[in-house]
């Protein structure tokens, strides 16, 4: 047990401020069990998500010490004993009260994107779909998302330069290349990839990859080959290596 | 003055209530079948319990032993469950598991795959054959994915962070149902001819539990106050691996996918105690040496499966037993070795969520070191009495489906039939309110008064002046369900238990909830105790009138089973006199052809269904 000072963000869409609070601390609680304790002993009406409490559901996402993390899987022994803890809320989406932001964004951009459609012709005659494990397993990868959104939140684009009309940020880049990537999928998305879905203007930082919760590499193995799909697509090499060596002159 | 037009108003053919497993598949079945669809949820889209259910999903598709039948999957439940099942429902299940797993792979799940690049079945507590599709140990995960992912192109409305409050009738009949924006606080009315409830459990009145804040038995609660009857409330099933250490964690769920994989449970003086729990039903089915047990692990067909993968109340007595005799782990369990069992790597690619979750939250490698695992409760095989084939309940137009209904499982539920049973009856549930909805001759009307009652019983708890804190009124539930109406009962232990719930309840009426109605999680804590209370209740009443063990209900002054209590059920309903009523009813007699099919030997079905082809 050890007493330990907590600034909390308190408001919502019309301002706020830091408040503070003090609370005993047990051994092995993590920042989401210090939240409840300040939540049941002296702030009941504090603004909070949180769902599976293990890192599963993506719900508790917030800014801890101006670090984006899940608030269940962030051990209180991460931080010097006497360091006090300020949590906000995740500060691309506009903030709701507390700690809540208004992620629904992020809903809406998953319904633009054409769903997943598989030939029915290559079922057997038992009605299974025949793929093998080394097929699938890069598309296994980004399906470990937990929508936490965690990634969006850093995300250059949609945080500094508040680009949400040009660019469906990360999350929605790896369910894209999921789709592309499935072995049994049909439909072309790559034209939406690059004119819809903004995947020109990931400048390559690698932040959503730093702080994804799952460890996926969303950069290297969802972005990047997304980009090599569209170059490929839009711009045939032959006719750039000739542009590159004789200019644009024709 | 309360003035209900000004209150805002939606109408739907059918208003979807959860949005896990089964209400993503009743709403999408609904959708399909051109109904006027709203689905409500209290956290966001693809947030609900289904997202943490690990191992697998239950389904005799036989892509790993084709010895597999549904009928063997059908025999598996109904021993798991005690034979207490309802026999329809346990059909209905196995018939249809394979199909529903095999739609998600059509809307896009990705399971992980045999070397025929066929869906990998993996073995599992009280399943005769490796039978649980998955992917790697985040199978709800997936699966909820799935069906958020094709649910939202089928025109389904979706009100996110909505928490229902009451039911509206009309008549007998269901009308609609009132609820509340959790973010504004504002209320609002759902008019619609049907309602489907998938609401999950009420484990949050337990201290221990794998249960999410969402888990206050609302749907119960609601269908209780509406005129429903709940059933099999006393079946309430411990896992028995959650996790122990450190407090702050305890009850989280270590899937029983380590088992599977082969992970062995071991006490305190380093001794592998499931060989001493056989039950003599399962003897025979059930490896008595860790020779035997080191030969199924490595693939012979004729070895008997480890006593490890026994059915869930079995081992979670176990535990328990060796915990009370002093054998426990250094924080109240046992030890679960799979370290000892599998390579790192294996491990690593099999079980990448336990590695994460232990390395985080407990700080220890389970590729190196055993884990410390104890009961939580996890599941509640109880809930709303429904139709086997419909899914109505007692109130015309009121469905259930998923854990917020009660029969499927009997007196335990077997791991990996949870995912199945969501997608089975959550289909069904839609079909059969699709069914109702066409034979409706009126259409429905709101009764403003009904309506006024809901809210005014709401906004009082914001209004007292002061009153009780509704997070530790909720901690006194939890200490008396924990102490109480735990894994071991008696009747004195009950009635104490009852006692106390009364004296709750009087506490519940002084309830205040602090600051304003927009997102305050202290009045959503107080207007779901009213229904984790009523769930409590019936759970504990019920465990008072089965003087009986069977399965997850363990009584210690009827320690044996009983056949007269084979012949029956216990129901709750609401009384006339606004008191709970717990009566005994007789059980539906199964068709011959089902009690011939469950009590074969597993020698002569296997015969049987592999003469079949």
């Amino acid at each position: 047990m050890a007493l330990r000072t907590f600034k909390l963000f308190r408001g919502d869409a019309s301002g706020g401020e830091l408040l503070n609070y003090q609370i005993e601390v047990d051994k092995g609680m993590v920042v989401l069990d210090a939240i409840h304790r300040i939540q049941t002993e002296q702030a009941n009406d504090l603004a909070v998500r949180w769902n599976c409490k293990a890192g599963k559901c993506g719900s508790c996402s917030m800014e801890i010490n101006g670090k984006p993390k899940l608030a269940c899987m962030t051990r209180m022994n991460e931080y010097e004993s006497n360091e006090t803890i300020s949590v906000r809320p995740i500060k691309t989406f506009p903030v709701i009260k507390d700690l809540t932001a208004d992620v629904s964004w992020n809903f809406e951009q998953n319904k633009r994107i054409i769903p997943f459609k598989p030939d029915p012709s290559q079922k057997d005659e038992r009605g299974n779909y025949r793929m093998y494990q080394e097929d699938v397993d890069r598309i296994q990868e980004f399906r470990k998302c937990i929508e936490c959104y965690l990634c969006q939140n850093v995300c250059h684009v949609l945080r500094d330069h508040d680009q949400k009309d040009n660019f469906v940020g990360p999350r929605f880049m790896i369910r894209l290349a999921g789709l592309d990537m499935h072995p049994l999928d049909k439909e072309d998305r790559i034209p939406a990839v690059k004119e819809d879905f903004g995947l020109g203007m990931c400048n390559i930082t690698r932040c959503c990859t730093d702080v994804c919760p799952e460890h996926i590499q969303i950069t290297d193995n969802g972005i990047i080959p997304m980009k090599e799909r569209v170059v490929d697509r839009f711009y045939d090499p032959v006719i750039w290596l000739w542009k590159k060596v004789f200019g644009n002159s024709d | 003055m309360l003035d209900i037009s000004e209150i805002q108003t939606i109408e739907h053919d059918v208003l979807v209530v959860g949005a896990g497993g089964a209400g993503l598949s009743a709403a999408i079945e609904c959708s399909s079948q051109g109904l006027s669809t709203g689905l409500i949820c209290k956290s966001l889209l693809g947030k609900a319990h289904t997202v943490m259910a690990e191992g697998g999903v239950a389904a005799a598709l036989g892509n790993v032993d084709n010895r597999d039948h549904w009928k063997v999957h059908f025999r598996d439940t109904m021993r798991g469950g005690k034979f207490l099942n309802v026999w329809r429902m346990a059909e209905l299940h196995a018939k249809h598991a394979p199909d529903r797993v095999r739609e998600l792979e059509e809307w896009g799940a990705v399971f992980d795959r045999t070397k025929q690049g066929l869906i990998n079945q993996r073995n599992f507590g009280g399943h005769r054959y490796p039978r649980l599709a998955h992917v790697g140990d985040r199978t709800g995960l997936e699966i909820i994915r799935t069906l958020q992912d094709h649910g939202i192109h089928q025109g389904i409305e979706v009100y996110m962070e909505c928490t229902g409050l009451d039911l509206l009738k009309d008549g007998d009949r269901i009308s609609g149902m009132v609820a509340m924006w959790r973010e504004t606080g504002q209320f609002i009315i759902f008019k619609a001819g049907a309602v489907i409830f998938a609401t999950g459990g009420g484990g949050k009145a337990w201290k221990i539990t794998s249960n999410s804040w969402e888990y206050t038995g609302d749907g119960h609660a609601m269908a209780y106050e509406a005129g429903a009857e709940l059933m099999d409330m006393e079946f309430t099933q411990f896992h028995p691996t959650g996790m122990v250490w450190p407090p702050s964690v305890r009850g989280i769920l270590v899937t029983e996918g380590v088992r599977g994989e082969g992970g062995i449970l071991i006490n305190s003086e380093g001794h592998r105690f499931m060989f001493e729990n056989i039950p003599e039903r399962f003897a025979s089915e059930t490896a008595d040496t860790e020779e035997e047990a080191a030969r199924w692990l490595a693939g012979d067909k004729d070895a008997r499966r480890p006593p490890e993968l026994l059915t869930r109340d079995v081992v979670a007595r176990a535990i328990r037993k060796e915990v009370k005799a002093g054998r426990g782990s250094p924080h109240g369990g046992a030890f679960l070795d799979i370290a000892s069992q599998r390579k790192a790597e294996d491990i690593k690619k099999k079980l990448p969520s336990m590695y994460h979750q232990f390395k985080v939250l407990a700080e220890l490698d389970i590729t190196t070191d055993p884990m410390e695992v104890g009961p939580t409760l996890h599941y509640m095989m109880g809930g709303i009495r429904v139709d086997a084939d419909s899914q109505m309940s007692q109130v015309p137009g009121l469905f259930a489906c998923g854990e917020c209904s009660g029969g499927m499982h009997g007196a335990n539920r077997l791991g990996g039939n949870s995912l199945s049973d969501l997608l089975v009856f959550g289909k069904l549930a839609g079909v059969g309110a699709a069914k109702y909805i066409r034979g409706i001759s009126s259409p429905v009307g709101i009764v403003d008064e009904e309506a006024k009652v809901i809210i005014r019983a709401a906004t009082e708890i914001l209004n007292r002046e002061s009153g009780e804190n509704p997070y530790l009124l909720h901690e006194d539930l939890e200490e008396n369900m924990q102490s109480n109406v735990g894994i071991v009962r008696s009747a004195e232990l009950l009635l104490e238990g009852i006692t106390k719930l009364e004296s709750l309840k009087k506490s519940y009426k002084e309830v205040k909830a602090n600051g304003a109605s927009q997102y305050n999680p202290g009045w959503h804590e107080a207007l779901a105790l009213r229904n984790l209370m009523i769930t409590a209740e019936s759970v504990a009443r019920s465990a008072l009138m089965r003087e009986e063990s069977r399965g997850a209900h363990t009584r210690v002054d009827f320690p044996e089973e009983q056949d007269e209590w084979l012949q029956s059920n216990v129901v709750i309903h609401k009384g006339k006199d606004g008191n709970m009523v717990v009566r005994k009813t007789d059980r539906q007699q199964p068709n011959s052809e089902l009690e011939r099919i469950a009590s074969l030997s597993i020698d002569e079905l296997e015969k049987e269904v592999n003469g079949e082809g």
